[in-house]
């Protein structure tokens, strides 16, 4: 049965919002990378360079882009989660990846600082990791859920303790771990030539959104991040959905912390996954979702996260001293935001039109 | 501009995507008149409106107010606050946190400094004068709904507004509450005040009205003096054809049922935490029964309290002879009861979400968290039902909170069609919306009662539920005080019940 409403007129407004919402992103992917072509083309070279044991490794700017944005990327997808369905942001993510990376060396040195073998598999002590890290996610969860605390004040708690309790874990000693197998989740696993964060960022891709395909996740969590009133009238359990992204959120912060620490093989507790949860909110808001809620577009935060690594990747390419680096990224995060602001859109989408209909009177005449 | 009026349209268009909202429509109002405007959902009521306050620009045509030589422009509600246009609308749009004299003088004190004796004083005149019985210090979200809309009023006539425009300011008030702002709105009409009155209450129309304008699809019908139209002829000039659908309704007396006595749903000694006395209920298969009393009687809390809306503190229930335990809306869902509440913004749609998620919800939570729908499922579905109860949209991808009242309403009453319902509780099911939806709805709860569907109706409007209820119960403060059938089913006794001893003693 053809109906007109499957198809909708062509001047519908949601198609073209849902084009404009990973246009963001795109667009801002697009430029960064047209200012590198013409400043610099080399940025895009990629050649085949070799580890230190030999094996074949790819090498370039793009490739430290994927590498390392995919720590970023990761966390981006509890952060859309958790921002859809609470209106609000875990900044706790840092300090949590502090304490799942801890927990982790714990858990394969036991007391000592550097154990000749390993105590236990590396797969338990990140499953140990992962279950420490979605407790606290669920805390935080409860604090947003339950007693309806804002959830910027209520992860401010792990936020400031979080660092402290990582340190606890290990008694304050930094553990290393010897084992040359536990390095390769933050660099390369031999033959493979290209950077495991990125395997295993692809992997929880594929993950969620198989989890997005197959469940109802996305829905309830929209509906949820709209109208709490309304949703619990349809029989949602709001408080429930909403710790289920917490706990959601903190699987990934194990991940993150995991690629963290195998990266050095050891850790240390007050700048390990320094500042990550603003760069994994910021991927958010690239990405277009609202900070306030609602609908959400998982691609979008992805691809935000590496536009967020890309920024990053081009203004070390320019000898952007480090310490300067924040000042220069806010300013093009401030473009960025500004632009993507839908008051702005909404202006340039209005601009668009009368362009067009100056030329289609033009063409007219 | 002709001698007495306030204000002319000449000739308004405005269009949005795919739709002509308004086209080529004429409207004049004059000094000291109560000037009402008709017209279905969609006959373009609110873009008018929205044209004349100026949150919409027009595309063509002229306004002509008084005191101002040629057309005016109003490109934003500040200019139209500066031309003497203020609006009152439905949901009240003042800080609920602060005091009655702030919210009227709020955004417009001369100088930095606010001597708040001074204010106070000032705005305990203008109260008292418009005969509004308030202190100006109280909060104003410890006011009723009436007294907050009438402190609007009060902020708007200060302002020295020449047109008020009242959108639907009447649709959550009882009868004692639309009195004294009909008191208010005259009070106001012999200071000269041109009042553009919109309403759906044909009632309250031909009380307090001297003017009627009928808008049909974007589209002037006429305007008219309110002597020359009689009731029978407004409606058809609103639905743009003759009665018979009304006539319909009216010839088909409910069934009482004598073909069933299967209780679908019974409950003993039920009570919520909204604080109603524990109160019995029952319901027949097919039948169609409802709640009515004053507002703030308990009715809306009684429907709640079956569906698990509100927190269930105490009573038994029985769904198909069978003890089940209703604590939440899913326990409810489960059981195959659905609920329409009765405010719709706040409790019945997700705004953001397209016109097909808000269909396939209640049905999906029911289905389950691991068996999503596909899209094309989805839209199947959505499709189904807008066709079967005629909702105007762009497509089942558009925001449901872009679609006007009538048709959100029709979204929620699909979403709970869908879930295949035994036992459907319809809450203010028609407010706020047109004649010609109205009926549709009244006549969908006939047909799916015939079906063998149960259904709770609650109606502000006594004639619609006397039209369609087999069975009434009767509310009188959060208590449940009688039970009407048969021959009982009139204005006069449903008015003696709900009045109760106090009638008596008169």
């Amino acid at each position: 049965m053809p109906s007109n409403a499957l198809k909708p007129p062509k001047n519908s407004k949601m198609p073209g919002i849902f084009r404009h919402q990973i246009m963001i992103p795109i667009a801002a992917l697009v430029l960064l990378a047209l200012f590198n072509l013409i400043a610099d083309p080399s940025f895009f070279k990629i050649t085949m360079g070799q580890t230190s044991n030999g094996d074949p490794v790819l090498t370039g700017q793009l490739i430290t882009i994927i590498d390392y944005g995919s720590e970023v990327a990761i966390l981006a997808l509890g952060m859309t989660l958790v921002t859809a369905s609470s209106g609000g942001q875990d900044i706790s993510v840092g300090a949590a990846c502090a304490i799942a990376g801890s927990v982790l060396l714990r858990v394969l040195c036991g007391t000592e600082t550097s154990p000749e073998k390993l105590h236990a598999p590396i797969i338990v002590g990140f499953l140990v990791s992962m279950l420490v890290a979605m407790i606290f996610g669920a805390f935080n969860g409860a604090l947003v859920a339950f007693f309806k605390i804002q959830p910027m004040v209520a992860t401010l708690i792990l936020f400031t303790a979080g660092r402290s309790i990582a340190a606890w874990v290990n008694h304050n000693q930094l553990p290393n771990v010897n084992e040359p197998s536990f390095g390769y989740f933050g660099s390369y696993i031999p033959g493979i030539p290209i950077p495991t964060p990125f395997c295993i960022a692809l992997l929880c891709f594929l993950v969620t959104f198989l989890i997005l395909k197959f469940t109802t996740l996305g829905l309830y969590v929209q509906s949820v991040g709209i109208n709490e009133k309304t949703s619990r009238l349809n029989g949602l359990n709001p408080e429930m959905i909403k710790l289920m992204t917490y706990v959601f959120l903190g699987i990934c912060v194990a991940v993150t912390g995991f690629i963290k620490v195998s990266r050095l093989s050891t850790i240390n507790y007050s700048v390990v996954a320094k500042d990550i949860e603003m760069d994994a909110i910021l991927a958010v808001a690239l990405g277009g979702n609202a900070l306030s809620g609602g609908k959400f577009s998982m691609s979008s935060s992805i691809l935000g996260a590496y536009v967020i690594q890309f920024l990053t990747t081009t203004l070390y390419k320019f000898d952007v001293k480090s310490d300067a680096l924040p000042a220069y990224k806010a300013v093009v995060v401030i473009i960025l935001v500004i632009m993507s602001a839908p008051a702005v859109r909404e202006k340039l989408s209005q601009l668009g039109k009368k362009l067009r209909a100056e030329k289609h009177t033009a063409e007219s005449a | 501009m002709q001698d007495g009026s306030l204000l002319e349209l000449r000739g308004i268009y405005k269009s949005f995507p795919g739709v002509k909202a308004l086209q080529n429509v004429d409207f004049t109002l004059r000094e000291g008149e109560i000037h009402a405007l008709m017209g279905e959902n969609g006959a373009g009521k609110s873009t008018l409106i929205k044209v004349l306050t100026g949150v919409y620009v027009k595309d063509e045509g002229d306004i002509y107010i008084k005191g101002h030589t040629g057309p005016v422009q109003i490109h934003s509600p500040k200019q139209a606050q500066e031309v003497g246009i203020s609006t009152v609308y439905q949901e009240i749009s003042l800080c609920p946190n602060l005091s009655v004299a702030e919210n009227i003088f709020l955004g417009r004190s001369e100088g930095r400094i606010i001597s708040w004796r001074k204010m106070n004083k000032q705005a305990g005149e203008l109260l008292d004068s418009l005969g509004i019985a308030v202190k100006p210090t109280q909060q104003l979200a410890s006011c009723s709904i009436a007294v907050q809309q009438m402190v609007a009023i009060a902020r708007a006539v200060d302002m020295d507004c020449s047109v008020l425009i009242l959108d639907e300011p009447t649709s959550s008030l009882d009868e004692s509450e639309v009195a004294k702002l009909f008191v208010l709105m005259r009070k106001l009409k012999d200071r000269g005040v041109g009042i553009i009155f919109v309403t759906h209450f044909l009632d309250q129309v031909y009380e307090v009205c001297d003017r009627i304008t009928v808008l049909r699809d974007g589209k002037l019908v006429g305007e008219y003096e309110i002597e020359k139209l009689p009731r029978v002829q407004l409606v058809s000039k609103m639905l743009g054809k003759e009665l018979d659908d009304m006539a319909d309704i009216k010839n088909e007396s409910p069934e009482y049922d004598s073909k069933s006595d299967e209780f679908v749903y019974e409950g003993k000694g039920l009570c919520s935490s909204e604080g109603i006395s524990p109160f019995d209920f029952n319901i027949r298969k097919g039948e169609i029964n409802g709640f009515t009393g004053l507002l703030g009687s308990g009715r809306s809390e009684c429907v709640r309290t079956i569906f698990g809306a509100d927190k269930v503190t105490g009573g038994t229930v029985k769904v198909d002879g069978k003890e089940v335990r209703i604590s939440k809306p899913i326990d409810a869902m489960k059981q195959g009861i659905a609920y329409l509440p009765e405010d719709r913004k706040r409790d019945g749609i997700i705004g953001d979400l397209s016109v097909r998620d808000n269909i396939i919800l209640a049905l999906q939570v029911k289905t389950g968290f691991f068996k999503p729908f596909s899209k094309a499922k989805a839209t199947e579905f959505a499709e189904k039902y807008i066709k079967l109860l005629d909702i105007k949209t762009a497509s089942v991808n558009t925001p449901i909170k872009s679609l006007s009242g009538g048709n959100q309403q029709k979204v929620i009453l699909g979403r709970w069609l869908l879930t295949e319902p035994k036992y459907l509780i319809l809450d203010e099911p028609t407010r706020g919306i047109d004649v010609g939806t109205k009926v549709d709805i009244q006549k969908l709860m006939l047909k799916l009662a015939s079906e063998g569907m149960s259904v709770t109706f609650i109606s502000s409007e006594t004639d619609e539920m006397l039209r369609t209820c087999s069975r009434l119960l009767v509310m009188r403060d959060r208590k449940l005080v009688g039970e009407l059938t048969g021959d009982q089913l009139t204005q006069n006794t449903i008015m003696a019940t709900i009045a109760g001893g106090e009638k008596d003693a008169e």
